[in-house]
């Protein structure tokens, strides 16, 4: 039935609920589950798809900004004649330029001028060039003369505290007061405890490196202003250029499609689309602006480094009794928390009665923070997860069982205690372990003789992720046309985890339609319809609910439309997809139902499309909605070398319904990688006396390539289909599958060096790192 | 984490750090009117005042016709003697497939094939690349019908973003053409100079497996 455009479902299609109820949960599917190529894969391997970067309009001029090479910095003089006079230049803006002269929200009060005099981090905005080639505008950038007066600034977060710190703004550099969290007694929990350890470690600023580069491509038409944007989310791009500029809403479209990869980092508006929409203005000109990968390494956000001191006691048995942790960390120059989320875990994971929190924010001159993968997440799970590894030695226990011992039911951290929908944690420990042949590798690493140099460790790590369901707002819009062909209209972007895909699924299987009748519009603000950036993993949870229900009330209509045709109410109707059939009682006798086909009714005919609107609604009340995790991995170290290489992974996720396991399977793979490379490989290195970054590209910060990570990368889903969290069953994926990487490695490297009791407290564990650690333990 | 450094077998391309590798220092840490003069012995006069190798480079003026061929058709265009082939393809014959990621050879975003052999078009001048035979993905397709490899890319999910993806497929494509048979070992080795912050590289790796098997079909 396929070239009519309707599948055969696998058990009756669903019908409507009532018009203002949820729609009833699904039973078994027919697309949702299974291994579906992306709706988009064609554009994406075919070179079709047009990312923002590959935006090329009519006279378009390209911008270049000057940033600063300082890590603090006050602006003396800017001479730009000798720019302005070189070969296509065309505009060049400072501080001194009118239409330039408005002040940049970072947030957390903090509003100074789009180009400040006062610099307080390397690559903060001075000025910016249109010229006609991006060549001509960085000789112009190049061209430009200006005198800095570098200031001593605060570069290291311990330092920044003390009193001889060079302030990044009057009234010393503590960003906020310390946040602190109790709950129980955490004297009475260490004093029952049969084990109590304590540890410190580290986890080193990661860079986000999507590989399609921060930018933007801004054009006016009149009074309104369209702007290309690489970003997770147009919606938030258009208020802020909107409030910032001083224009409605109306007049600023801010277009998405196509985005090469955030992480984070892309869900924010940034000054570049500011700048690229001054220059823009004041040519008469489209004005594509693309950062440099230096730039987006300076500028465009980071993972906050951590310190972090932690406590963990326990039972005898393994119960555990108390939890601490503090965390110094930082947002930045302009504010914000640096620390956020760094405890959730360790409030929130494991059951543990007495628990005790301190955050502190500083500020120093660099990069303002942004949101990355899992905010918070890695680092706390770093410390949280090698500490529990630790207590499981201590204690003679097997790690996962220790684990095991304490698994929550309710939500800790939050008010109330509520108690999660589902919860994962307990079958992914279990079920991860046993597909591993976690005992057995555990016996074979213990059992290598301390002689041997190149030495295998295993080791595991859980997690959870603050939020799994989704939440409001989203709109979604389901059009029917004329000839059975489906419109989906969404505005939320596709970051890379399918979210086109999945998206077209639910409104297949809730309306019995094939993938090639489904067309997509999503991402733009001028033509879609409201959602939040696609961050925080809520996408699916959130737009898959929306497009449930938008499909509903679609079904509802043409329900409608039939019993007004065949004189019937709508509940004598039933829908299958490409007719719609009359229930009664010769179907009962065996003869055919009466039915209409959906393209044949006269409303349809009359009207040439049918709509269907859907939103996302509240979650349900006291309840948390988390997904969870654990990974299981087995590594390779040389001790003569200090060289780590992964061998196996082993990923067990419990996110709910799984989706499209083709998908899911790739962002769990995919977050593996990531971990590996924040457990390995990558640090942002800041020179401790300048305060400039020292591996500013992709040579010296190191990515992990394909050489780099475990050729066996096993993925195995846990299927727990959670009704309550939305209708679609479904939790988020693409954050929790980051967070236990890096402790995982970690605890399976301390496993490989068990005779030497050598445990690697700071990330990356780079080679030097490794062959360090191993020396002192060995002299010790 | 140093195996990344490994050279790929003879023939089968270029990794990012093998290709780094091959330029002098001085190229890669200067300015790219240095690498002009460094990289095209037939450019050294048009970039510098004098015949001292100390000399200050001359800013770069006007405009240069040169023919490119890319998948099988000649375009003449007018470049300045700094732009490089990525600049080329994208900005003055629309061929956006390959993609700007770091601009100095260490991504693998816009490889392309040059004479066959993957490159990184950001560090290949435009008018070194004359008389050589380019290709992008785009040149992989039969009409509107994607190429094997492209198809095994869509079907495995080797992507996410897709950013990437186009550079990946021509790694890929360059790989089989020298060895239509690799071992998972040789395709490690050979997708290695190719970047992918989604973290694909499990299915990228079963997509160029099971391109080997679509190629020979």
């Amino acid at each position: 039935m396929a070239d009519s455009g309707y599948f055969d479902p696998v058990s009756p299609l669903i019908q409507p609920a009532r018009p203002g109820e949820a729609p009833h949960p699904w039973g078994h599917t027919t697309l949702i589950g299974q291994r579906i190529p992306r709706v988009d894969a064609y554009e994406r391997v075919s070179g079709a798809a047009v990312f923002p970067s590959d935006v090329q309009l009519p006279g378009m001029l390209h911008a270049a900004i000057l940033h600063c090479p300082y890590a603090h910095a006050i602006v003396r003089r800017l001479e730009t004649t000798r720019a302005k006079a070189l070969p296509g230049v065309r505009d060049i803006i400072t501080a001194e330029t009118p239409e330039a002269k408005i002040s940049w929200p970072y947030g957390e009060g903090y509003a100074p001028p789009l180009f400040d005099t006062q610099l307080r981090f390397e690559g903060e905005e001075v000025a910016a060039v249109a010229a006609e080639t991006p060549w001509q505008a960085w000789d112009a950038v190049r061209a430009l003369e200006v005198q800095f007066d570098e200031r001593p600034a605060a570069v290291a977060e311990r330092l920044a505290l003390t009193e001889k710190a060079p302030n990044v703004h009057p009234g010393g550099n503590l960003a906020r007061p310390i946040q602190t969290y109790a709950r129980g007694d955490l004297g009475k929990g260490l004093a029952e405890a049969a084990v109590v350890l304590s540890g410190s470690f580290r986890t080193a600023s990661q860079l986000h490196i999507p590989l399609e580069r921060h930018g933007c491509v801004a054009m006016w038409d009149g009074d309104g202003l369209t702007v290309w944007e690489s970003t997770q989310g147009v919606f938030p791009v258009q208020e802020q250029l909107a409030a910032v500029l001083g224009l409605p809403l109306t007049r600023v479209r801010v277009r998405g499609g196509y985005v090469g990869g955030g992480f984070g980092s892309k869900l924010q508006t940034s000054k570049y689309a500011v700048i690229a929409a001054i220059l823009a203005r004041r040519t008469g000109r489209p004005v594509k602006l693309f950062l440099s990968r230096e730039q987006t390494m300076l500028s465009m956000g980071l993972r906050p480094a951590a310190i972090m001191e932690m406590q963990l006691a326990a039972k005898g048995d393994g119960s555990l009794t108390a939890t601490s942790l503090s965390v110094l960390a930082s947002g930045g120059a302009y504010g914000g928390a640096g620390s956020a989320l760094v405890d959730w875990l360790a409030k929130d994971l494991y059951r543990c009665p007495n628990v005790r929190t301190e955050l502190t924010d500083v500020m120093l001159h660099s990069q303002p923070a942004r949101p990355f993968r899992a905010p918070g997440y890695p680092q706390g799970a770093w410390a949280l997860e090698q500490m529990m590894d630790r207590l499981a030695d201590a204690l003679g226990m097997d790690p996962v069982a220790l684990r095991l011992q304490n698994i929550p039911t309710v939500s800790q951290a939050r008010d109330g205690s509520p108690a999660y929908t589902t919860t994962g944690l307990k079958a992914c420990l279990e079920e991860g372990a046993a597909a591993f042949g976690w005992q057995e590798s555990r016996q074979r690493t213990a059992a290598q003789p301390a002689t041997f140099t190149t030495r295998r460790g295993v080791g595991m790590a859980a997690c959870n992720w603050l939020v799994g369901g989704g939440f409001p707002p989203a709109t979604v819009v389901l059009k029917l046309l004329g000839d059975g062909s489906i419109i989906l209209n969404m505005g939320a972007s596709d970051i890379g985890g399918g979210t086109k895909t999945i998206m077209a699924m639910v409104a297949a299987e809730e309306l019995g339609v094939t993938l090639d009748r489904i067309h997509i519009e999503h991402a733009d603000t001028a033509t879609t319809q409201y959602a939040t950036a696609s961050g925080g993993s809520k996408t699916v949870p959130t737009e898959a609910p929306a497009v449930r229900e938008a499909a509903q009330e679609l079904k509802r209509q043409l329900l409608g439309w039939a019993a007004e045709e065949l004189g019937v109410k709508a509940e004598a109707l039933r829908y299958e997809g490409a007719s719609i059939v009359v229930i009664n009682h010769q179907e009962k006798k065996g003869k055919s139902p009466k039915r209409i086909a959906v393209t044949n009714l006269a409303r349809l005919r009359q009207q040439r499309v049918a709509m269907g609107v859907g939103h996302k609604r509240a979650n349900p009340k006291n309840k948390a909605i988390c997904p969870f995790g654990a990974q299981f991995c087995e590594v390779e170290v040389n001790t003569l070398t200090g060289e780590v290489r992964v061998v196996r992974f082993l990923a067990c996720h419990e996110s709910g319904r799984v989706m499209n396991r083709l998908t899911y399977d790739c962002q769990v793979h995919g977050g593996v990688v990531m971990g590996t490379g924040f457990a390995l490989t990558e640090a942002r290195i800041l020179d401790a006396a300048s305060g400039k970054l020292c591996n500013r590209n992709l040579h010296d910060y190191k990515l992990p390539t394909m050489l780099d990570v475990a050729t066996q990368t096993v993925s195995l889903p846990l299927k727990l289909p959670d009704d309550a969290a939305n209708s679609a069953g479904a939790k988020g994926l693409g954050e929790p599958v980051v967070v236990p990487t890096a402790p995982a490695i970690a605890n399976a490297v301390a496993d490989a060096l068990r005779p030497w009791q050598v445990r690697c407290t700071a990330t990356p564990i780079t080679p030097a790192a490794l062959l360090q650690a191993l020396a002192a333990a060995k002299e010790a | 984490m140093s195996s990344s450094a490994k050279s790929p077998p003879p023939g089968i391309g270029m990794s990012r750090r093998g290709f780094l590798k091959s330029m002098s220092v001085s190229a890669v840490a200067t300015t790219l009117t240095t690498t002009v003069a460094t990289g095209a012995a037939t450019l050294a006069t048009a970039t510098r005042t004098a015949a001292h190798d100390d000399a200050p480079p001359q800013l770069i003026q006007g405009l240069t016709p040169l023919t490119l061929t890319v998948n099988g058709n000649d375009h003449t265009v007018l470049a300045e003697p700094r732009w490089t082939l990525l600049h080329v393809l994208r900005e003055c014959l629309g061929i956006t497939s390959p993609k700007p990621g770091c601009e100095r050879g260490e991504c693998g975003s816009c490889t392309v094939l040059v004479d066959g052999v993957a490159r990184y078009a950001c560090l290949m001048l435009a008018l070194e690349a004359q008389g050589k035979s380019i290709e992008t993905v785009e040149g992989l397709m039969h009409g509107e019908a994607l190429g094997p490899v492209q198809q095994a890319f869509l079907e495995e999910d080797a992507l996410q973003c897709g950013y990437c993806t186009p550079g990946q497929i021509m790694a890929a494509e360059a790989l089989l053409r020298h060895q239509p048979d690799p071992t998972l070992e040789e395709i490690r080795v050979g997708m290695s100079g190719n970047l992918c912050r989604c973290g694909a590289y499990r299915h990228i790796l079963t997509a160029v497996a099971a391109a080997a098997i679509k190629k020979k079909s």
